[in-house]
């Protein structure tokens, strides 16, 4: 089984931990990983700003990168998302009918890291340890793009020591949506305060959430409020161990996870 | 206690569209005005949770939803891609029952229709049935420079008319307002076009529905012409067709001598059996109810029995261009329920009015800047007035793909850009850097520089050109290191972390 990853972008170039903290997770489930390095990015920014052509070129690349691979395992639902339902159309639209087809080749490899852990490894205990206090945010495209539904809180629920708590209006949106966070800023604000306003009174420590987009948004508002909230992505408390809580080296170090108070070991081990 | 003020000259207050921002002002301009309004957002918050929960509840109890959404879907397109024979053999129905068929291009074919009709009668009044269509074609307007007063006979649509207001809403036009400001409306307004709010009013929904009741009956029973939109228009035997709560539209469709309807082209089904589609998804999708309870039906001219001076306009004004566009033309499934709109988080926060448009919240994102075309700066802006969550699309009863739509729309609105337009050349920029993964690499390297630059104490409070994203939301510190960095790395020298994973055995533990 060839396995490639798909870091994407922004998780390449600006939260590290997410991808570093995926490879981890799947290297520890037995699976070979590859990085396929021609690969940049799905080409969604482009297409939700209007400007298809340029996205698809993106698109292309990416097909290329990741041709050969049986599957494709990305740490976000939107570019995941971007691949399996929204390029492919858009590619016929603009005539690129070999590239449409190509793109669909593609998405029927891709997966969102819940979706490949729980439907192709068939896993939801992942051998994780993370004992702290956690609330869940089921970003828009995992959510309603792929229909990832409970499998990243059945990969939480088998996390040890981790304490799940509920997050009300889980599935409102919270606002950050590309560039509308940049060209509608007020509004992108506005929803971001709802969505910090619920994580903080849930009183979890750790906000978790299956794409780094979101949480660099509502990261961005709760360490503005100095709210004392952190976020991290579903990845890294997924990788996140006993005997090695901090997934990612060299990355962010406001993200990493603090010296841990000493856990109970794990049965019979 | 009432009073009349020479109810003859009266004209309804205002022309009804003041309050809908001007095409000038792009979209997040409107918005922030809005975003600022606390009582406004505290009337929206509430009243869009509110609907949502019963029709979340509707839908949620009825055993094949998906099935009758996917129905719904179908019957549209079905009626959209033979659009030209249900809608002659609509015409042709209804003038076999006696009435009269008028085809409009656009709203000012329609107006001086309308204003025709209701001027041979020598009326000077007409009453109104609530009608997305004739708000959308500003027909009150039109009626009033031929000196013809249109009353709304909607409780919401008077509380907006009194108020010299415009629709924020489709199925409420009044939700931005609550009910101490609803009362305010009455006592200061009614008294001066028709029967006036007793004085000791109060805020008690039933004394403010009384109050409403007693103006209107005088309206009903003196007019002589009703106006009204029409949700549904049967080819097979010339049906039209109302759903309404309030029984305001049954009078003004049984009362009066003349009745004029307006209806958009699309609003034509084939068979009285898609309707049973429809009046099961329109009601718990817009009221949240299992059954309408007011829907009327009618055909040209019964002797003896209701109107019996029929009119119909059949009203274009954009709909064949929407049609056009094989991606756009989704849109025209639309049932008017408004679902879209309570579920929508952008809505929620800016309210109707900021969509400039008697089609607010994400179908009019898809719908105006289709109708209208995408000139002015707001047109051009709706279809970027959304976050692209996808709540729309989950709750549409006709399976309208709106993200998909407005990514459509965005692409239309990129393409007419200038050539040399600033954000194009950033985004072409950023392709130029990730044409490859190695111009990638060295632009991962840059960021290095960049976070010396402006890092302080681990994160990034301010980036120059970045002020719409920095003035309420910290910048995370950039990485040390990429992931293609790191990968690089690892596959150079080893990974540090890798023999710690690797003696952490949890899953053979447990299995």
């Amino acid at each position: 089984m060839r396995v490639a990853i798909f870091p994407t972008c922004l998780g390449d170039a600006m939260f590290p931990r997410a991808p570093i903290a995926t490879v981890r997770v799947l290297e520890r489930l037995g699976v070979e990983v590859d990085f396929p390095s021609a690969q940049t990015c799905c080409g969604q920014m482009h297409f939700n700003t209007g400007y298809a052509d340029d996205g698809l070129d993106l698109a292309a690349t990416l097909v290329d990168a990741l041709a050969g691979f049986d599957h494709v395992v990305g740490p976000s639902g939107s570019c995941v998302g971007s691949i399996r339902h929204q390029s492919a159309d858009i590619a016929r639209r603009r005539g690129r009918t070999s590239l449409g087809d190509a793109i669909d080749d593609l998405a029927a490899r891709t997966f969102e890291l819940s979706e490949f852990l729980v439907d192709v490894l068939d896993v939801t205990d992942v051998g994780a340890s993370f004992p702290h206090s956690v609330t869940y945010h089921p970003t828009c495209h995992s959510m309603r793009m792929l229909g990832v539904g409970d499998r990243p809180v059945q990969l939480l629920r088998a996390v040890r020591g981790l304490h799940l708590r509920e997050l009300q209006a889980a599935d409102e949106c919270c606002g950050f949506g590309g560039t509308f966070a940049l060209k509608n800023a007020a509004v992108s604000s506005a929803m971001g305060a709802d969505k910090a306003r619920h994580v903080r009174n849930t009183g979890a420590e750790v906000l978790v959430a299956g794409d780094a987009s979101c949480l660099l948004h509502i990261g961005g508002v709760l360490s503005r409020q100095e709210s004392g909230v952190r976020v991290m992505h579903l990845a890294e408390v997924l990788a996140a161990t006993d005997a090695r809580p901090d997934v990612a080296p060299g990355a962010d170090p406001r993200g990493a996870v603090p010296p841990m108070a000493p856990v109970p070991p794990r049965a019979a081990s | 206690m009432t009073s009349r003020s020479g109810r003859s000259e009266a004209q309804p207050p205002g022309a009804g569209h003041g309050a809908l921002h001007h095409p000038e002002t792009d979209f997040p301009h409107a918005a922030a005005a809005a975003l600022a309004d606390s009582q406004l957002r505290a009337n929206l918050a509430h009243a869009t949770a509110t609907i949502r929960d019963k029709r979340a509840a509707m839908v949620g109890e009825h055993p094949s939803w998906s099935g009758l959404r996917a129905a719904g879907a179908g019957i549209k397109d079905d009626v959209l891609a033979r659009l030209d024979t249900h809608l002659t053999e609509l015409e042709r129905r209804l003038q076999d029952a006696g009435a009269t068929v008028h085809w409009a291009v656009d709203a000012a074919d329609a107006n001086r229709i309308v204003t025709d009709v209701v001027t041979a009668t020598g009326a000077r009044e007409v009453v109104k049935v609530k009608s997305m269509t004739t708000q959308e074609i500003e027909l009150n307007e039109a009626l009033a420079e031929a000196g013809i007063a249109a009353w709304e006979t909607d409780l919401a649509e008077l509380i907006v008319q009194l108020g010299d207001d415009a629709p924020s809403h489709i199925l409420v036009p009044a939700i931005h307002r609550n009910r101490a400001e609803v009362r305010e409306i009455f006592l200061d307004r009614m008294a001066a076009v028709g029967v006036a709010a007793p004085a000791d009013l109060t805020d008690a929904p039933a004394e403010l529905a009384a109050a409403a009741r007693a103006h209107l009956r005088e309206k009903f029973l003196t007019a002589r012409v009703a106006v009204s939109g029409a949700n549904f228009a049967v080819a097979e035997t010339g049906t039209l067709s109302v759903v309404e709560s309030e029984g305001n539209g049954r009078m003004c469709l049984t009362l009066p001598e003349t009745l004029v309807t307006v209806v958009g082209i699309e609003k034509v089904v084939p068979t009285w059996r898609d309707l049973e589609v429809f009046l099961q998804t329109l009601p718990r999708s817009s009221t949240g109810e299992r059954m309408n309870p007011y829907t009327s039906f009618w055909n040209g001219v019964h002797p003896g029995d209701g109107p019996q001076d029929v009119h119909v306009v059949l009203l274009d004004n954009g709909r064949t261009d929407v049609l056009a566009d094989q991606v756009g033309r989704q849109a025209l499934r639309c049932i008017r329920c408004s679902a879209c709109l309570n579920v929508c988080p952008v809505y929620e926060r800016t309210g109707g009015h900021t969509y400039g448009s008697v089609y607010p919240g994400p179908i009019g994102a898809v719908l105006t800047p289709q109708l209208r075309g995408t000139d002015s700066p707001l047109d051009k802006s709706l279809p970027f007035a959304s976050s692209l969550c996808g709540a729309c699309e989950e709750v549409c009863p006709v399976a309208i793909e709106i993200p998909d739509l407005l990514v459509h729309l965005r692409t239309r609105v990129a393409d007419q850009a200038p050539r040399f337009d600033p954000q194009k050349a950033v985004f072409r920029a950023l392709k130029t850097v990730m044409a490859t993964g190695d111009r990638l690499a060295a632009a991962e390297r840059g960021t290095g520089l960049a976070r010396r630059i402006l890092s302080r104490s681990g994160r990034v409070a301010g980036i120059p050109m970045l002020p719409s994203w920095t003035t309420t939301r910290d910048v995370p510190d950039l990485p040390e290191q990429s992931f293609r960095a790191w990968w690089e790395q690892r596959e150079r020298v080893g990974d540090a972390g890798a023999a710690i994973d690797g003696d952490d055995s949890a899953v053979e533990d447990d299995s």
